[in-house]
């Protein structure tokens, strides 16, 4: 380009004028930046923190259209926390989601090893057999699950129908983990063989330490869809309360405090709350899962 | 077979016989997954979209009845497709437009990134039970606080999720709260866009849109494109968030005594998911249910192949 060569190495004097031109432009583009940047986290932000006003009001306030609380009622919190079911609802939702997430990890990363490291025939075809099976809406495959559940096994009004199926791999964790499988040169699986390695022993000595980062971010993205699940509660616990886990609790909770706005909204913050906390303590690897499942796109 | 090809030597054969074992092995936790929670039940669920089943007496062959009855006989359907149309257009495109406009936000700020950067992640957090709880309180029209705020300032105060023509709206709202996983994905691959390519741009004098347009879109457009289709794809399966914003909104949440009018208001959060349960698990009309699914099935696999096609880049070869 002409205009390179035409930009002269150093400019001295007459350039000042020019630079000062430049700074007074990045500190424009600096300042239209952060305000924006700042206009939008109020947007992000402000919905918790008028729910959080909310949860701490007295019951006659939260009727009226008050935003800030004359009187800091503490008690909702435990007042929520007191509410026959609700400590059966966080016990069920951790069940559901701790033991939900170990068994899809276990069970999920030798499939993604095994589509990411071996190659056979059919290999492609199960690839897009598990990306097909990723983006399958829930309700597809519901009725004839629902009457196998209800008619074969009577298992119905419990958790145990969105547990079991976690033993036999989740599509969207195979998938994520084959992808970072991917990036793991072969040399480390060829030395582990010569050494003598058979490949379940490759896989747990060498592969799984080196795989940690997207074992944890699948794990955090699992745990999540499983605190978060509405509709399989829905369809297999509802008819138990005994079985209902906090999303669907918290429905029912609304349900019980038609006018009490202080009291769900206390309860939504708690619901809230433990995954909130997960992610600040997981943040990194929760951001590199994301990165995850948009990359080599 | 080609493995059983007598010029092949013995141990070698051998070898690959326990390959395939080994292989099989590794992959039979999903293999049976696959088979009993995907392939089975939806060849069930073609089945039952052809015979009349209430759930409790024998099924019994109806032909094309449930078919044209879900098609013709059934406005409910089309109301749903409507939706899900409208969802698809609006949600979608927004979603996109702003994840990319805040990912590139976040990629110019110099002071105080980590704080903007978690603040704009978290809403995407929010359990959607919760945040659908979250956002029927900040937009009820009774004592929400943004129609409180809108009154300070003079503008019109919308029913919101009580308003047939406001829903869809409201769902949108909180569908861009949630933006946190689509402002992460634009984030890295605009961070993977080569600078040398913007500093040429400059030089030839481009402006700010032009390296946009010129730079910019042509690095990230098959990142663009992921998020397009994924976002369909979601947008069809759209259920949780519709279903608990119509109950809250309408103040029946179940139980005894008055049933939950669904796609409250009016039907204009009804959405084909909810066509499932309704029809299913109210109504006890399984084959119409069925068909439903099988639509539902249909629409979410065209476009998944969208994504299989391009097979290089979502599914990238060793």
């Amino acid at each position: 380009m002409t205009l390179v060569s035409a930009l002269p190495r150093k400019r001295t004097a007459p350039a000042s004028a020019a630079a000062r031109a430049a700074r007074r432009r990045a500190a424009l583009q600096w300042v239209a930046v952060h305000s924006t940047a700042i206009a939008a986290a109020l947007f992000f932000l402000l919905p918790f923190a008028f729910v959080f006003l909310t949860s701490v009001m007295t019951d006659r306030q939260a009727l009226t259209s008050d935003l800030w609380p004359h009187q800091w009622q503490w008690s909702n919190f435990a007042t929520v926390w007191n509410t026959p079911g609700f400590l059966t609802w966080w016990r069920n939702t951790l069940l559901y989601a701790g033991l939900g997430t170990l068994l899809t990890v276990v069970s999920s990363l030798p499939v993604a090893y095994a589509l990411a490291k071996f190659r056979f025939r059919g290999r492609n075809l199960a690839l897009m057999a598990v990306v097909a099976m990723m983006m399958l809406p829930p309700q597809v495959t519901v009725i004839p699950m629902y009457l196998f559940w209800a008619k074969q096994l009577h298992l119905t009004g419990s958790l145990w129908p969105l547990i079991i199926p976690m033993a036999f791999g989740d599509a969207f964790t195979i998938f994520l983990l084959r992808q970072f499988l991917l990036t793991i040169p072969k040399e480390y699986m060829e030395a582990a063989r010569l050494d003598g390695c058979g490949e379940l022993r490759t896989l747990l000595r060498v592969v799984l330490p080196m795989t940690r980062p997207a074992i944890a971010a699948v794990a955090l993205f699992q745990f999540f869809y499983c605190w978060n699940d509405y509709f399989g509660p829905q369809i297999y616990s509802s008819e138990n309360p005994g079985a209902w886990t906090l999303s669907y609790g918290l429905e029912s909770f609304k349900g019980a405090h038609h006018t009490d706005w202080n009291l769900t909204m206390a309860a939504t913050l708690l619901v809230m709350a433990p995954v909130i906390v997960l992610f600040f303590f997981a943040q990194r690897a929760f951001i590199e899962g994301v990165t995850l499942t948009g990359v080599k796109g | 077979m080609a493995l059983v090809n007598s010029t092949v030597p013995q141990a070698l054969r051998r070898k690959r016989l326990r390959e395939r074992a080994r292989t099989l092995a590794f992959l039979s936790p999903w293999l049976v997954g696959f088979g009993f929670f995907f392939l089975y039940p939806l060849i069930s669920t073609v089945y039952f979209s052809f015979m009349h089943y209430d759930g409790f007496t024998a099924p019994t062959f109806a032909g094309l009845q449930n078919w044209t009855y879900v098609f013709t006989d059934y406005p409910s359907f089309w109301t749903g497709m409507g939706n899900t149309l409208w969802l698809v257009v609006v949600m979608v495109s927004l979603r996109v437009v702003f994840g990319l406009g805040i990912g590139m936000l976040i990629t110019k700020v110099k002071s105080g990134a980590g704080f903007f950067r978690t603040a704009f992640y978290l809403p995407y957090l929010a359990p959607p039970v919760a945040a659908t709880m979250a956002f029927a309180f900040l937009l009820n029209p009774g004592t929400g606080p943004v129609n409180h705020l809108l009154g300070e300032l003079g503008l019109p105060q919308p029913g919101w999720f009580t308003d047939p023509s406001w829903s869809k709206p409201a769902l949108t709202m909180l569908a861009v709260w949630g933006i946190g996983d689509l402002m992460v994905i634009f984030m890295a691959a605009l961070l993977d866009v080569p600078t040398e390519q913007y500093e040429a741009a400059e030089l030839d004098g481009a402006g700010s849109f032009q390296r946009f347009r010129y730079v910019t879109l042509p690095n990230i457009s098959p990142i663009v494109m992921f998020a397009v289709v994924t976002g369909v794809i979601q947008t069809m399966q759209y259920y949780t968030q519709a279903i608990v914003a119509g109950k809250v909104a309408s103040g029946v949440i179940g139980g005894s005594g008055q049933q939950f009018e669904p796609g409250y208001p009016h039907g204009s959060t009804w959405t084909l998911p909810q066509m499932v349960y309704n029809l299913g698990f109210q109504r006890f009309d399984t084959g119409s249910a069925c068909v439903v699914a099988v639509v539902l099935f249909a629409l979410s696999m065209a476009f998944t192949s969208i994504l299989l096609r391009r097979k290089s880049g979502f599914m990238n070869e060793d």
